[in-house]
């Protein structure tokens, strides 16, 4: 793709990640972080194109690594922010949420 | 398989890139936060599909074993680490993910053409390392695998100052002459540098780092986008990148620090608030019951909860104790300071935990005047957070943090483990004023005490 192409995706989306946070509570700020950690666990593509094209073992096994490790930070990210978030949901019909913590 | 047309491709990474967007965007409200991650997360395997579709690849069962082995690996450990360890846990998949990206570029130099796409290559070795070994550091101060307290040593400065003259040297070696030899050297020059960069930050700024690194490695995977002309890597790095400055710097200035003053260490000698002059000097320490009785006869309390707290996991005990206090007609609210716990928003974390309801949890600047109507602050595992020495000590390495106003509620009560100071490592002089009273133990266990002692009364 041409230079001048990407750095318009670049320079928009400089704007955009500025814009969309720009408004955030305190009591937010660990969720939101833990969420922008899980999204850019998305170098999974790029680990899993580069696995694909590996051209000998030494390579692939660098690339799987990066693959491994990636994945950690993709699934882990959204999964941990989940669980968060979860609880922030409970508060909100407090008689409901008990009557789960109950039930465990 | 190469099923998808470039156009379709382009097409689903563009409704990932939107889905990335709307999650990031639903997560900065307490309503859509939930549904703004799974938008997210959906946008994920969307982008996972659409790369198995639509490239040619080699070795896909060993790639889609070790997906199913990272993911078995992940989402236990995440579905079961304890809320309290939780910074730790994002600190970590914030540094695999900068390892990763490093990894990546590092494989992809031998394709690549063109003067830009290698500075970029160079660029994510660099801060891709930094970012992995310095979250590792992050990750085993928050642990206590190491002291929390800055780390510096002699020479330190000059060592970092070396070790980063070197490393944009061999990031120069590299694009000049795309040798790998130049992009291996790099990525250990790039990793020495992560961890000398974060081990003179203090723990209290701890959390502050993570979210800078997260930011780089959200840069990382925006620079890999453009080595392997991905679009949609480029765009979910730089949001990952930008959205993580912007809260980077929301972090420092709720604890009224300045983001280059942490980097640079602030939290450098010569302060006058060494922890050995003052240890010694008299305060007033009771047993539970005098605690229970100045509870038990108060109108209004103002609970503020810290990290002592969560490590003793006692949010539960704590919220037992608010509800039978305001069975018995007192009003008790919590004062939740910004960056109470280790992470801004950690604290609401635990305390929604433990099913204490919103309403009572009330941020810094709403409960700030009202403590001059309180009967009694009950200051639970907190201190540097309520530390007088952040207003009026302009030596004290925290002045300038904006903290809770407990100086002036009638009664002041400290549930303590020790006297041992606070994260920051500094004394706080409100502990030896004449209105405060010192409960020492386990924040659970005088917790549990008190709360037996109240509904004795």
């Amino acid at each position: 793709m041409d230079p001048i192409t990407l750095l318009t995706f670049f320079v928009l989306s400089v704007f955009v990640g500025f814009e969309v946070v720009s408004k955030v509570s305190s009591t937010l700020h660990t969720p939101l972080m833990s969420g922008a950690n899980a999204i850019h666990g998305i170098i999974l593509v790029g680990a899993i194109i580069v696995a694909g094209q590996a051209e000998n073992v030494g390579l692939l096994i660098v690339a799987l690594i990066a693959v491994l490790l990636a994945t950690v930070n993709l699934v882990g990210g959204f999964v941990v922010t989940d669980r968060m978030l979860e609880m922030f949901g409970g508060r909100k019909q407090p008689a409901k949420a008990t009557t789960e913590e109950g039930a465990r | 398989m190469s099923i998808l047309s470039i156009e379709a491709t382009a097409l689903l990474y563009l409704i990932a890139a939107v889905c990335f967007i709307l999650a990031l965007k639903g997560l900065s409200s307490p309503k859509s936060a939930r549904r703004g991650n799974l938008i997210g997360a959906a946008g994920a395997v969307i982008a996972l599909v659409t790369v198995f579709l639509s490239t040619e690849l080699d070795n896909v069962a060993l790639i889609i074993a070790t997906i199913l082995v990272g993911s078995a690996i992940a989402a236990p450990i995440s579905r079961r680490v304890a809320m309290t360890q939780m910074p730790q846990l994002v600190a970590l998949f914030n540094g695999v993910g900068g390892g990763a990206a490093a990894l990546v570029a590092l494989l992809e130099l031998t394709h690549v053409e063109g003067i830009g796409a290698v500075i970029a290559v160079a660029f994510t070795v660099l801060v891709g390392a930094v970012s992995f070994s310095g979250s590792v550091i992050t990750f085993a101060k928050l642990q206590e695998l190491m002291p929390t307290r800055p780390i510096v040593f002699p020479g330190g400065p000059v060592v970092m100052a070396i070790v980063a003259i070197a490393s944009l040297a061999a990031a120069v070696w590299l694009v000049v002459t795309s040798d790998p030899t130049a992009a291996y050297v790099l990525l250990a020059l790039g990793l020495a540098l992560g961890v000398l960069f974060v081990l003179p930050v203090g723990g209290a700024d701890v959390p502050i780092v993570i979210s800078l690194l997260n930011a780089f490695t959200g840069l990382t995977v925006a620079a890999s986008g453009l080595v392997l002309g991905n679009t949609l890597l480029l765009v979910a790095g730089t949001l990952v990148g930008a959205s993580g400055t912007i809260l980077t710097r929301a972090m420092a200035s709720a604890m009224g620090r300045s983001v280059a003053g942490i980097l640079f260490g602030a939290f450098k000698g010569g302060s006058t608030a060494g922890s050995t002059v003052a240890s010694d000097r008299p305060v007033r320490s009771s047993s539970a019951e005098d605690v229970a009785i100045l509870l038990g006869y108060a109108q209004r309390v103002i609970v503020v909860p810290g990290y002592g707290l969560a490590v003793a996991q006692a949010q539960h005990t704590m919220a037992e104790l608010a509800t039978t206090l305001e069975a018995k007609g007192i009003e008790v609210v919590f004062g939740i300071h910004p960056v109470a716990g280790r992470m801004p928003g950690h604290m609401n974390v635990l305390l929604a935990e433990a099913n204490v309801p919103y309403e009572v949890l009330q941020e810094m600047d709403e409960v700030n005047p009202q403590f001059k109507t309180a009967d009694v602050a009950l200051v639970v595992g907190a201190n540097d957070v309520v530390n007088p020495a952040a207003k009026s000590s302009p030596g004290s390495p925290i002045y300038g943090m904006p903290i809770l106003d407990v100086a002036s509620a009638r009664q002041v009560v400290f549930l303590k483990r020790s006297m041992r100071p606070g994260f920051a490592g500094i004394e706080n002089d409100l502990l030896f004023e004449p209105q405060t009273t010192l409960l020492f133990g386990d924040a659970k266990e005088s917790l549990t005490k008190v709360l037996g002692a109240v509904k004795a009364l």
